[in-house]
């Protein structure tokens, strides 16, 4: 009851407060899924200036990330936001696959314990987001509950919502399964690694928040 | 031994949402697999995230979750209607919770018409499927 309350003022706070300069981009998904990627590209192609590092190994982003001011141009219009990198959401951080990856035992203890902490700011911070992309790995399953949980509770919170099927440069890459599982919500299919369609996710994004 | 525990909608619809959540929880760490007769609602989903990155230790690595909604189906008119008069007089109570502990369920495999647990070697590979 408490949240549908907090939600409603939430709500006529954000409708008064319509026309501020700029929205807070967040971004979304399970663990390399290429979300700091994405974020990457939208800062190379804006601030010449990259935001994150990227790695092979799960959860590399364990902590939240933003970069203020991006303003980005298309067909006249105009749009500025914050972009918030968040950590990828996952039910299960076993440090034993980072040892499998190479890590010394502290080490992956210790990414581990980053990884957790990481997971709850990034629910925690579904409440201040105005606008979500949802990164997904269109070579993976998209019928995961994390998934699942991640869009259901945007929609719960009425965030818009726009879903990137990432990695669309790779063979196993299928984004019409991904439009099959959320047929509610627009699907951009890139290569955020190689900028692949990178002008249709623009034009998507300003349909989200322009 | 792998233990299935089966909660009945009824062991849960009188409790808070923290309460419904430290049941599951609590069981996934006593290395149960846990059948729940309906839903959490998807806020109790993501806290039940977070509850469980809260507990992650040397010994305990997290959880599986799937959680099947009837909802999700592409439903239109009469049948859609139906369906909502039906949620507000069920509730929670439709669908199917699975929940287990990491160590035991290697990954939940999910599409819109079946769950499939896949278990991690050391328990003999096992394979439960559900069908709905």
């Amino acid at each position: 009851m408490i949240n549908i309350i907090k939600r409603f003022i939430n709500k006529v706070l954000k409708n008064i407060f319509k026309k501020k300069s700029h929205v807070k981009l967040g971004l979304y998904g399970p663990p390399n899924a290429g979300k700091t990627t994405m974020a990457n590209r939208i800062c190379k192609d804006w601030l010449g200036e990259e935001m994150g590092t990227v790695s092979n190994v799960a959860h590399e982003t364990r902590e939240i990330t933003i970069k203020e001011q991006i303003n980005i141009k298309n067909n006249g219009k105009e749009i500025t936001f914050s972009l918030v990198d968040t950590p990828g959401i996952a039910t299960k951080i076993d440090y034993e696959e980072f040892m499998k990856a190479g890590m010394k035992e502290d080490t992956a203890k210790k990414r581990a314990k980053e990884a957790t902490k990481g997971v709850i700011d990034a629910i925690k911070w579904l409440d201040d987001m105005d606008a979500v992309i949802v990164v997904l790995d269109a070579t993976a399953d998209p019928y995961t509950q994390v998934n699942i949980t991640i869009i259901g509770n945007l929609a719960a919170r009425e965030i818009p919502v726009m879903i990137v099927a990432n990695k669309i440069d790779l063979k196993k890459a299928n984004i019409k399964k991904i439009e099959a599982a959320f047929p509610q919500y627009p699907v951009v299919g890139v290569s955020a690694k190689y900028g692949k369609h990178i002008d249709d996710f623009y034009e998507a994004l300003f349909s989200l928040v322009g | 031994m792998l233990t299935l525990e089966v909660i009945p909608y009824q062991e849960i619809e009188h409790l808070s949402s923290v309460g419904r959540i430290r049941k599951l929880l609590n069981s996934a760490k006593e290395d149960k697999i846990v059948l729940l007769q309906g839903r959490l609602k998807k806020e109790e989903e993501a806290e039940l995230i977070r509850a469980t990155m809260e507990e992650i230790n040397d010994e305990f690595k997290g959880i599986e979750l799937a959680v099947i909604d009837p909802g999700n189906e592409n439903v239109a008119g009469l049948q859609k209607f139906t369906k909502v008069i039906y949620d507000k007089i069920l509730g929670d109570r439709t669908g199917l919770t699975v929940i287990g502990p990491a160590s035991i369920i290697k990954q939940v495999k999910k599409d819109p018409k079946k769950i499939q647990l896949l278990m991690q070697e050391g328990n003999n590979k096992k394979r439960v499927k559900k069908k709905r």
